[in-house]
């Protein structure tokens, strides 16, 4: 350690950022008075700020460094906190009853307001698990997964307005043409990998979105359609705050039933596929895996979960229009992949949890909502690449056979 | 009898670069088969061509694996010529490296299996029973290979050599007639190499498994193939016992060049 070297360093940060930041944060332009006023005492705080900051900055990165030095090869594999809560029973089955009776009472706890809150969430844990089967399983990058979303939300919509179907009898039915558009989407992109990938799955959404915009006659254009009815309970209607604790049992319920799908298929034949397509498709490939057909079930399958979800998200809201289904919109649940860790099924519950009700609840700091959100994200990815919580490999035991 | 493998006049373009040019080569049922030659001869991309990596230009390639009809291999894809039973490693490693060792090999088993998207989420007896002897069979790959002290562990954290190893490994577990070897001791040392030596006898004579290998260790070509192959710039120069590679003159002028008499 070579403190005089240290402080230089933090010093010449301080400086350059005082450079950066002198335009905005000191001169000011009073245009009543035709004066410039200069507040150097800004000037001085992001001095000592960044000064400092850069100490703690380097001191992290630091301890980085020796953490990933330590991790070697050893018989086992490091299993992180959040994992070994998991494998011990005496904390998971306390946890589980108090998170499960928390879940339940919730809606009778909480106002409305912060039910409807928590539906939302619940949707975006479902786009994030089935996107995850799509990004963060077969590794195909996906940017249009919105359209899905909103091919469930209008099958629903225009079902409903001219058929009147109901939301039970639709929910399957949005599942399979999500799925089917997954598949549609997938033929055109069986090539691509990577940033090709990426930029045309960017422009699938885009053409969803333009075409529901666009083609009044069939989806009534940017006004959206209204008034569609919310789900009910073997043909009895609910008031509007009887149906949304309604909406947000269906929502429980779906969300274990994803996780219980998501769980089995990650542990099956056609998961390690997918991960095996992730990994190396040339390898993959030579193993005997039939990459087309592996990437269409992955789009599929990650589609149908979109799908359900644009009905739930319809019938929550009793309106949609396109403005719903923007790239942000797929941009925010790749982000939940992403940070709450991919691969990882509760990293993701956990990633979607804190993206949708972190925002909701900071609407204090709703200015700095997008800077707090770009730093949490870029420190994310500096410190811990494998998100919130990553994914930890399956492992086997064999009493019976090692002893042979 | 039928060689089970059998490629006729194999030529491979690349624009205008020929790098496989009218080649000719068979397999015998239980050979090993060394196919040798100077870096960038073209020895991969032969590789390529029989697994449906690279569509090839012009030629037949036939196998017949033993008991059933030949099948031509021309535009299959690699995953088809996989199931009929030829498996390959690669010259640079390409495992999974996120999976784990016996995941990595479960990966090898996939075609030989058939559970669905259905039987995914229902996991009916049939699809539990599958799992269970894909895990076992798994389990005894690794044990031929000697890899069972990793078993869990990410195949990225394995030593060089087990890395190889593993790669032989998620091959077998494909259950093919005909192992292709990418240059499998490259970069091991000595000692390594004479274990890899003995593993290559063993799948032979073990497990029935015929191999075409590409080696430039000469020490280990010489001493376990029954048949060596030497190509050059795309042609094949030789063809022969490692007796009569070792003697043959084409072959020394293409590793050591010509002696220019002055």
């Amino acid at each position: 350690m070579k403190p005089f070297q240290e402080i230089k360093k933090s010093f010449l940060v301080s400086a350059w950022f005082m450079f950066l930041t002198f335009p905005i944060m000191v001169i000011r332009v009073n245009t009543v008075e035709n004066m410039v006023e200069w507040r150097w005492k800004n000037m001085l705080l992001i001095g000592v700020g960044s000064f400092f900051l850069s100490f703690v900055w380097r001191y992290l990165i630091k301890r980085r460094d020796v953490g990933k030095k330590k991790i070697g090869i050893g018989k086992t594999q490091k299993t992180p906190l959040i994992q070994r809560i998991i494998k011990e029973r005496r904390i998971l089955v306390p946890t589980l009853i108090l998170v499960s009776v928390f879940a339940l009472v919730f809606p009778f706890i909480f106002s409305l307001y912060q039910t409807n809150i928590m539906i939302t969430g619940l949707i975006y844990v479902m786009l994030g698990l089935g996107l995850n089967i799509v990004v963060g399983l077969a590794g195909l990058l996906d940017l249009g997964y919105v359209a899905f979303y909103a091919v469930g939300a209008y099958v629903y919509a225009l079902l409903n307005h001219h058929f009147g179907l109901g939301f039970w009898a639709v929910l399957p039915i949005g599942a399979g043409v999500g799925a089917f558009f997954g598949i549609l989407l997938g033929f055109p992109v069986l090539r691509l990998r990577g940033d090709y990938l990426a930029i045309v799955t960017l422009g699938f959404g885009e053409i969803i979105r333009l075409i529901l915009e666009n083609w009044n006659e069939f989806s009534f254009g940017p006004s959206g359609i209204a008034n569609i009815s919310r789900p009910s309970f073997f043909g009895i209607d609910f008031s509007v705050h009887n149906a949304t604790i309604y909406i947000y049992y269906i929502m429980i319920g779906l969300v274990l039933f994803t996780i219980f799908v998501v769980n089995r298929l990650q542990d099956s034949r056609i998961g390690r596929a997918w991960i095996a397509l992730r990994e190396d498709e040339v390898a993959c490939q030579a193993m005997g895996i039939d990459k087309r057909a592996t990437k269409l079930t992955a789009f599929a399958l990650g589609a149908t979960w979109a799908g359900m979800a644009g009905v739930i998200f319809a019938a929550k809201t009793t309106f949609i229009n396109p403005a719903c289904f923007t790239i942000w919109e797929s941009i925010i649940i790749l982000c939940i992949v992403v940070l709450g860790g991919m691969g990882s099924i509760i990293g993701v519950i956990v990633g979607s949890l804190v993206l949708i009700l972190l925002p909701e609840y900071l609407r204090a700091f709703s200015e700095y909502r997008m800077l707090i959100f770009g730093s949490v994200l870029v420190l994310m990815m500096v410190f811990r690449p494998g998100g919130i919580i990553s994914d930890v490999r399956r492992t086997y035991h064999f009493e019976g056979l090692e002893k042979q | 009898m039928k060689p089970i493998l059998e490629v006729k006049n194999l030529t491979m373009d690349f624009g205008g670069l020929r790098a496989l040019d009218n080649l000719n080569l068979e397999v015998n049922e239980g050979e090993i088969v060394a196919l040798i030659g100077p870096n960038g001869a073209g020895k991969t991309t032969f590789f390529n061509c029989i697994t449906g990596i690279h569509p090839s230009t012009q030629g037949d390639m036939f196998i017949s694996p033993p008991g059933k009809k030949s099948v031509r291999l021309n535009g299959l894809k690699p995953n088809r010529v996989t199931e009929l039973g030829l498996a390959r490693t690669f010259q640079n490693i390409r495992l999974f490296p996120n999976m784990t060792v016996l995941e990595n090999v479960m990966i090898g088993r996939h075609c030989r299996m058939s559970a669905g998207i259905a039987g995914a989420i229902f996991r009916g007896p049939s699809t539990v029973k599958e799992e269970k002897n894909v895990v076992r069979d798994s389990y005894l790959i690794l044990e031929k290979i000697g890899l069972t002290d990793f078993v869990n562990e990410f195949a990225m954290n394995l030593p060089y050599g087990a890395q190889r190893r593993l790669e032989i490994a998620r091959a077998m577990a494909t259950d093919p007639f005909l192992l292709l070897l990418d240059e499998p001791a490259a970069g091991m040392n000595p000692h390594e190499t004479k274990d890899l030596d003995d593993l290559i006898l063993s799948i032979r004579d073990n497990e029935n498994i015929s191999i075409l290998l590409i080696e430039h260790d000469m020490k280990l070509v010489m001493s376990i193939s029954d048949q060596i192959f030497v190509v050059d710039y795309g042609k094949k120069i030789a063809q022969g016992t490692p007796y009569e590679i070792k003697n043959n003159p084409a072959v020394i002028k293409a590793y050591l060049g010509e002696e220019i008499d002055a």
